[in-house]
């Protein structure tokens, strides 16, 4: 029995091989943007758009509104990155119900790869809201001594929301295998049905607490930036008499 | 080993074109159109306010119009009123004035005709009375009424006291002409001359006596000379009866007129 999808290898060439993380992530990544794309192609600016377009606007809007509820100024900024996170674990639970389909977030490959673009997104975004000087300021709040900590904080977060996403969705394929030979009648499609909740839940956690990362990392400076601003303004007032 | 170190490269690439497509083919137009939609919304809104605030503009301007066009139509209301008012009393006058001229007119033949009747009857009567005063005095009496007329005209000269004769005598002695004596008829030659003997003994001989017949005298005498006059007529009797007659036609007329306006007002009420 295979742990992960990724030793299911269809071709090899020394370090380059295609394994059915790879196809099955593939095949979401086809569904997901010619899916967008039949439907986009034909977007209305009627008061009344098509079906589709509504089902889209819904799921595009709530992924906005939850990024805002978690207290981001802008964003449209953010939901490209925070958008395709949720979408492609969702779209990855969501297949389960297709037999022989694998899901590729049972691979710790890919929850690794996930988990390190945010940790990659997290500190960009920081950078690009607040300098480089102001995002690594992050790190020895609130004091110096805070610091290794903090990067520890850093990895391990990192770490257990690939080791997290990995667990769910692993423990989820391996759960149903186990009960398909056990009980292969009614009771595996209980499980399925759960473990598509499953699947969303995590969705939902994975992306919603990258948003929480990423909003910790570009709001940290705001009431300085404030501060510094009404300092500014001070002065110039103050040189101006 | 779980982790697959070329499996993670590949789906952080993987990963990375999937947000670079969705976002191009995603996140961008749809989000694109929900904004179009919002603003054409808001401009459907704004156009919406607009035309509201154009339709309440129009609706006090025709509420204006309309308490303008009220106050023309009382004011038309009035004046119309007001000339009618005019035109009324005007109308109102100029009945009244018609009916006044009718009522002076229907008076003025009312008391003509009135007069006219009398005339007549008095005539009627007078003839009556004189042809039974000659029948009467022919049969009972065995003379004439103016053999007899002649004797109550010579008595009543007769009568005159002196101071009367000798004031007439005075005024006839200035007036140059003949004494004139008028009758309603041709006195015979008897009665003519007693006339004249009489005359002749009271007011003097050198005046002559001249007899005339006067149809407008109402049976009987009348010496005349100079403005005075001596008469006898039966008009004297007459007078009495025209006054009774006259009262009697004016009571008859009065009660006739007042009938006719009862029945006038009768007729009308059933008319209503």
């Amino acid at each position: 029995m295979n742990l992960s999808p990724d030793d299911k290898v269809f071709w090899q060439a020394g370090f380059f091989k295609l394994n059915a993380t790879i196809i099955y992530t593939w095949g979401l990544m086809f569904v997901l943007v010619v899916g967008s794309r039949l439907i986009t192609q034909h977007l209305s600016t009627e008061i009344k758009p098509s079906r589709w377009q509504n089902i889209l606007e819904i799921i595009v809007l709530g992924i906005n509104q939850q990024i805002e509820e978690v207290g981001m100024k802008h964003p449209q900024q953010y939901i490209s990155f925070l958008g395709s996170l949720f979408l492609f674990i969702a779209m990855a639970s969501l297949f389960t119900i297709v037999p022989g389909y694998e899901p590729p977030t049972g691979s710790l490959s890919t929850t690794a790869a996930l988990a390190i673009c945010v940790f990659v997104a997290v500190p960009l975004f920081g950078i690009k809201e607040s300098g480089l000087g102001g995002y690594l300021r992050v790190y020895r709040e609130p004091t110096i001594l805070m610091l290794p900590f903090n990067i520890i904080s850093e990895l391990s977060r990192t770490l257990a929301l690939a080791v997290r996403l990995f667990g769910n969705m692993m423990s989820g394929a391996m759960i149903l295998a186990i009960l398909l030979i056990i009980t292969p009648f009614i009771f595996p499609i209980a499980m399925s049905v759960l473990g598509l909740l499953t699947g969303m839940v995590q969705a939902y956690i994975f992306s919603i607490l990258a948003t929480v990362y990423i909003a910790a990392a570009t709001r940290v400076r705001e009431p300085e930036d404030n501060k510094n601003d009404a300092e500014n303004k001070t002065i110039k007032t103050a040189k101006k008499g | 080993m779980l982790i697959d170190w070329f499996t993670v490269i590949a789906q952080v690439i993987n990963f990375l074109i999937l947000v670079a497509l969705l976002k191009h083919f995603l996140y961008q137009p749809v989000l694109k159109a929900i904004d179009a939609r919002e603003q054409r919304i808001a401009k459907q809104i704004a156009e919406a306010e607009e035309k509201k605030a154009q339709a309440l503009k129009e609706l006090e301007r025709f509420k204006h119009n309309n308490e303008d066009f009220d106050k023309q139509r009382n004011a038309r209301m009035n004046t119309v009123i007001n000339e009618a008012k005019v035109e009324r009393e005007r109308l109102m006058d100029k009945a009244r004035r018609e009916a006044d001229e009718l009522r002076v007119r229907l008076q003025s033949e009312l008391k003509n005709e009135q007069q006219s009747l009398t005339e007549t009857l008095i005539n009627r009567i007078q003839e009556e009375v004189l042809l039974i005063a000659r029948k009467v005095l022919t049969d009972l009496a065995g003379t004439t009424l103016e053999v007899r007329m002649t004797e109550v005209f010579l008595e009543r000269l007769r009568a005159l006291n002196n101071t009367a004769v000798e004031e007439l005598k005075s005024t006839f002695a200035s007036a140059s002409g003949p004494f004139f004596v008028r009758t309603t008829f041709t006195l015979p030659g008897e009665q003519s001359t007693a006339i004249e003997t009489l005359i002749k003994e009271l007011f003097g001989q050198d005046k002559t006596v001249q007899f005339e017949v006067e149809a407008d005298l109402i049976c009987g005498i009348e010496f005349s000379a100079r403005g005075q006059k001596i008469e006898w007529s039966i008009a004297d009797y007459l007078s009495s009866l025209q006054k009774n007659i006259d009262s009697m036609l004016k009571t008859q007329l009065q009660t006739g007129v007042l009938n006719q306006a009862d029945r006038h007002k009768v007729h009308n009420e059933q008319s209503v």
